[in-house]
């Protein structure tokens, strides 16, 4: 079943044109990646689907809603279905990491706050962080923490699908394996959907099950990745040798 | 969403059992409802998950805590479920709590650092005018050190673009000054005499300080902001890596840009104070300009002016080594930056007035 459907999406800058008619499906339980080469609009694309950015043209349809004229009651709860995570984590910095994750439960449910707690610590230790590490405020802490504590945050609502901006830049490589086996386990587990940006070829290897190859403002290859020599284009000759 | 639970007790055996989905929205209540049953004389409990839909993370935490409370008690529990999802899910969170049970506790005693005594800022301070006062010998060596293209960008800046404000500012402390006055004159018909007033006051003390709160609400708080999210960014770290040391690039030009435009502007502030009192004792008083200007000219004398304009560079060496000192200790985080803008204005402006009292209190003393 098709989670998110991308129908002929136009984007443009002023002058500069960014997306000339995507096409792509992504299905349930799927980790999918958007790759392509610098520049290209994959970040654009995937802030585009989570109503960061308007697109000019075209349809996203994510959950059986369209993001065109989405109402703020409709996006609002379509903002619950997800969890993002931002390339360089993007914690609140006035918080602390186990406050960061625990925001969206104090504001969305009315738990109690000894089970939100249980909940933050669950969500902590299940990114690879020790509870200690709750306490420290985002200044204090490695990159890598950031990004850990980053997908804690996505994670606190339970979602069915998850954004993932470059997860594994700025990962040592240990780290960054961990990191793709968590995403492996959580969706396994969790019955996620993944879709994520990346330049980790090991990584893309390692979790994608399908990706879409953006280039010069379109799709180039939308499938599997044993497929994806198949592929004419530059960049793929060079990504991929 | 929907999601319930019925317990049924035979003997000393409750079984709990839930259906729907139970998530984040959902346990809440059902935490409620179990939370009212009463153990006393169970012992055994059965947490029947056979009818559940769908079981999400936090209330897998629910299930896991509900188990352990129950062993802890001493009532014997066991989980009945077929799911493999929703065993797997279980399963996580019991092998984490594991993880997390094992880990040392580390007591989070802050440690007393000397982050917040007066002692470490004022030390801090200290530091910051050592490498200024070094930088500027660095800018005495040659001439060709002196960065004038960011010193014009920043007269430009905290100069030109205030001279409306400024002006605007003097205009109606000049009006506000002259009015009162003239209203306490006019008692004793000693008229003429608000030329004396106005010529001393604005010149010497209102004009200087006027200027100096207006800068250092506008150019004082720039600073702070401008370097503060430098320092963020990791902008000022990529100037030092690439040799461009932040005092000579940033530091200085803004401070002497800023020692530069404050005489002007006190200048501008003078002839506007000036101009509006001249407004009101035509007015108010009966006071033609001519007879204002000559009178002027016989009373106030040119110390008066003097002293104002020199009050300047001074005013805006605090002004902008506060701001500055203030953007490079702002931290990693956003809320920094808030606080040290706000810090920047209120001590600048206090460092003004003693500044400016210390200066009438010499003056005084020397008889000028």
């Amino acid at each position: 079943m098709s989670i998110i459907s991308v129908r002929d999406l136009h984007t443009q800058f002023d002058e500069k044109i960014v997306h000339k008619g995507l096409n792509l499906d992504i299905n349930e339980g799927e980790i999918y990646g958007l790759l392509g080469p610098s520049g290209c609009g994959k970040t654009t694309l995937l802030r585009e689907m989570v109503i960061l950015q308007e697109y000019s043209r075209g349809n996203i349809t994510i959950l059986d809603k369209s993001l065109n004229h989405i109402s703020q009651v409709h996006a609002q709860s379509l903002r619950r279905e997800w969890g993002v995570l931002f390339q360089a984590g993007a914690l609140f910095s006035s918080l602390s990491i186990a406050e960061n994750i625990a925001l969206p439960l104090v504001e969305y449910t009315d738990l109690s706050l000894s089970m939100i707690n249980e909940i933050v610590k669950f969500k902590i230790n299940l990114v690879g962080l020790k509870s200690a590490d709750g306490l420290l405020y985002p200044s204090q802490i490695s990159g890598g923490m950031k990004k850990k504590a980053g997908l804690a945050r996505a994670l606190a609502m339970d979602p069915k699908l998850l954004f993932l901006d470059e997860p594994t830049s700025g990962l040592d490589p240990i780290s960054a394996r961990e990191f793709d086996a968590l995403i492996l386990k959580l969706r396994d587990m969790l019955g996620l959907t993944v879709v994520m940006v990346s330049h980790d070829l090991r990584s893309i290897y390692d979790t994608l099950d399908r990706v879409a190859i953006i280039d010069e403002m379109k799709i180039i290859y939308e499938g599997t990745l044993s497929d994806v020599k198949t592929s004419s284009s530059d960049f793929v000759q060079t990504f991929f040798k | 969403m929907a999601s319930n639970l019925t317990k049924n007790i035979q003997g000393d055996k409750l079984s709990i059992s839930f259906s729907g989905e139970l998530t984040l929205y959902t346990i809440a209540a059902l935490q409620k409802k179990i939370d009212s049953i009463s153990f006393n004389e169970v012992n055994f409990v059965v947490l029947d998950l056979h009818k559940v839909l769908y079981l999400d993370t936090a209330a897998a935490i629910l299930i896991v805590k509900l188990e352990e409370d129950y062993n802890i008690k001493s009532k014997k529990t066991t989980i009945i479920c077929l799911n493999k999802k929703i065993l797997s899910t279980l399963e996580l969170v019991k092998m984490q709590r594991i993880i997390t049970n094992l880990e040392t506790k580390i007591d989070d005693t802050k440690d007393s650092s000397l982050e917040n005594n007066f002692f470490h800022s004022f030390l801090l301070f200290m530091e910051f005018f050592g490498k200024l006062f070094f930088t500027q010998l660095y800018y005495l060596k040659s001439f060709a050190h002196i960065r004038f293209k960011e010193i014009a960008f920043e007269l430009n800046e905290s100069a030109i673009k205030a001279l409306g404000i400024v002006a605007l500012t003097s205009f109606l402390i000049g009006l506000v000054v002259a009015y009162q006055s003239a209203y306490q004159l006019k008692l004793y018909g000693a008229n003429i005499f608000i030329v004396d007033i106005l010529g001393i006051s604005i010149l010497r003390e209102l004009a200087p300080l006027i200027t100096a709160i207006v800068i250092a609400g506008r150019s004082g708080s720039a600073f702070t902001a401008q370097i503060g999210a430098m320092k963020i960014t990791q902008e000022l770290d990529a100037m030092k890596t690439m040799g461009f040391d932040p005092f000579v690039f940033l530091v200085m030009p803004r401070i002497i840009a800023l020692m530069i435009a404050m005489p002007l502007l006190i200048f501008v502030a003078d002839i506007l104070g000036i101009f509006g009192g001249m407004i009101v004792s035509e007015i108010d008083l009966d006071i033609s300009y001519e007879l204002f200007l000559e009178r002027f000219r016989e009373v106030v004398d040119i110390k008066h002016f003097l002293i104002g304009i020199i009050k300047g560079p001074f005013f805006a060496f605090l002004i902008a080594s506060i701001g500055i000192y203030r953007g490079l200790i702002v931290k990693n985080d956003t809320q920094s930056i808030g606080l040290n803008t706000t810090k920047s204005v209120v001590e600048s402006i206090f460092a003004v007035i003693v500044c400016d009292a210390l200066f009438s209190i010499a003056l005084t003393n020397l008889g000028i």
